[in-house]
Order: structure tokens, then sequence, then C-alpha cells
């Protein structure tokens, strides 16, 4: 059971305040931080396949958030958030496996898990707007 | 033999001696996540620029459902083991905490149920 009193003010060692950002801590963060988004993104997947059960007129309700100019912002950082998280969770595999630890390994695999969200997000917008067209 | 005194073991300080279980399922959702989200990537692209009708047939069809219900499945299991982290990390204050747990749970099942009912409805053709 946890104390119901205020716990002693004691000092803490500075942390954020003095530690320089590196780009490791930063993916380390938002790693947790698109974890938390796609959380709630998957509202909007349930609305779809809700939507889409439900009939007709219950699909353009959705289509017409999604081709709209807001939902097309958040669709894009869902898919951003969705792959950023993918390939996070790939280089923690690495990680699982007992790879990747050296200085310059971890360096290289946060950079590809940033450099390759982006470019895959960027790549499956494209398809969706080639597909689109039909 | 333990060199602890009987209180020491009645409060239960230490290690929680558990959590293997929830590291484990964790990594075994993220693979089926993965896999799964490369599949939804792929259908994602196919449906786009369908009407209403061509979409409800893809998504009503037994391999995409099949598929579809797993992929909810692991996405559930994964999102809620995910939350419970967050919140045990941040969260200190006994009752928020509590309260904070409980809604995780209800959320997590609640999505997956509502998805897997829409899938299932839409297989079915109902």
């Amino acid at each position: 059971m946890a104390e119901t009193k205020a716990p002693a003010q004691r000092p803490l060692s500075p942390h954020l305040q003095i530690y320089r950002p590196m780009l490791t801590m930063m993916m380390s963060i938002v790693h947790r931080i698109t974890g938390a988004a796609l959380y709630f993104g998957t509202l909007i997947v349930a609305w779809w396949l809700l939507a889409a059960a439900a009939g007709q007129n219950a699909y353009g309700v959705f289509e017409g958030f999604a081709t709209s100019w807001v939902g097309r912002v958040v669709l894009f950082g869902y898919t951003w958030a969705l792959l950023h998280h993918m390939l996070g969770g790939i280089r923690h595999f690495v990680w699982d496996l007992g790879y990747g630890f050296g200085p310059e390994e971890r360096e290289w695999l946060v950079r590809a898990n940033l450099v390759g969200s982006i470019a895959l997000t960027v790549l499956l917008w494209l398809c969706f707007a080639m597909f689109g067209m039909r | 033999m333990t060199m602890r005194t009987p209180l020491a073991r009645v409060r239960g300080f230490g290690s929680a001696r558990s959590g293997t279980e929830h590291f484990w399922r964790q990594r075994l959702t993220a693979i089926a996540n993965a896999l799964l989200t490369l599949g939804g990537v792929i259908l994602m692209i196919s449906l786009t620029g369908r009407t209403y009708p061509g979409v409800r047939q893809i998504l009503g069809s037994p391999l995409i459902a099949v598929l579809m219900l797993l992929f909810v499945l692991s996405i559930t299991v994964h999102m809620k083991i995910g939350m419970q982290v967050i919140i045990e990390d941040y969260v200190h204050e006994e009752k928020q905490k509590l309260t904070l747990l409980v809604l995780n749970t209800f959320y997590a099942v609640a999505i997956g149920l509502a998805c897997a009912y829409a899938i299932l409805k839409l297989s079915f053709g109902v």
C-alpha cells in the first residue's frame, strides 16, 4: 500500500535540466509518444470499421472526414506514427536479441528509424495518391 | 534460507517478482503487429479509390476478415500493456493510478470488441 500522507520532500539529482539532448534520448521518448498517439488513434480504425459495417450513409460520413483537409492531416500523422513506432519496435527487437548496443550502431539504428519512417510515410501516401486516381 | 524478517516479508517491498509474461506478450504482439501492419498497409492501398460496395466486399471476404480479427486482437493487447506501463511510470497517486488502470483495460477491451463486431458484421453480411 502506498503511503497516504505527503511523501517527504527530498532533493532529486537534476536530469532533464543538465543532460544534453541526444538523438537516442529523443527517439526513446518519441517511441513512447507515438505509442500513446496510436493508442488513441485506434478510435479512428474502430470508427472506419463500424461505419463500413453500418452502411452507405455512415461510411459516407467517414469518407467525408477522411478526404477533408483536417482528416488527411490526422491520417498522415497517424500513418507516420504507426510506421515510426513499428520501426522503433524493430529497433528494440534488435536490442532484445543482443545486437546494436555499440556507440556507432545505436546511432545508426535511431537514424535509420527516423529516416525510414519519414521515407516510408511519404512512399505510402504517394501510393495512396496514385491508387486514388483510378 | 531467507534472512528477511517476517515483517519485511509481509510488507512485500522490493522486486515484483513477475513481469516476464508482460515482457513476452509485448514482444509477441509486436511481431504480430509488424507482420499484420504490413498486410494492413497493402489492404489500405488496394482499398483506395474504391466505392463503398467494393470496400464492403473486400472487408467481408474470409481471408481479409480473419487477418483483420487477428490484427485487432494483437494491437488491443499490445496497446493495453503499453499504456499500462506509461500509467505506472508517471502516475503515483494511488486513487488516480487505479482509476486510470481500470479505464485503460476497459478502453482496450471496448475498442477490440467494437472492431471485432464490425468485422464479423461485414463478414456475415447482415
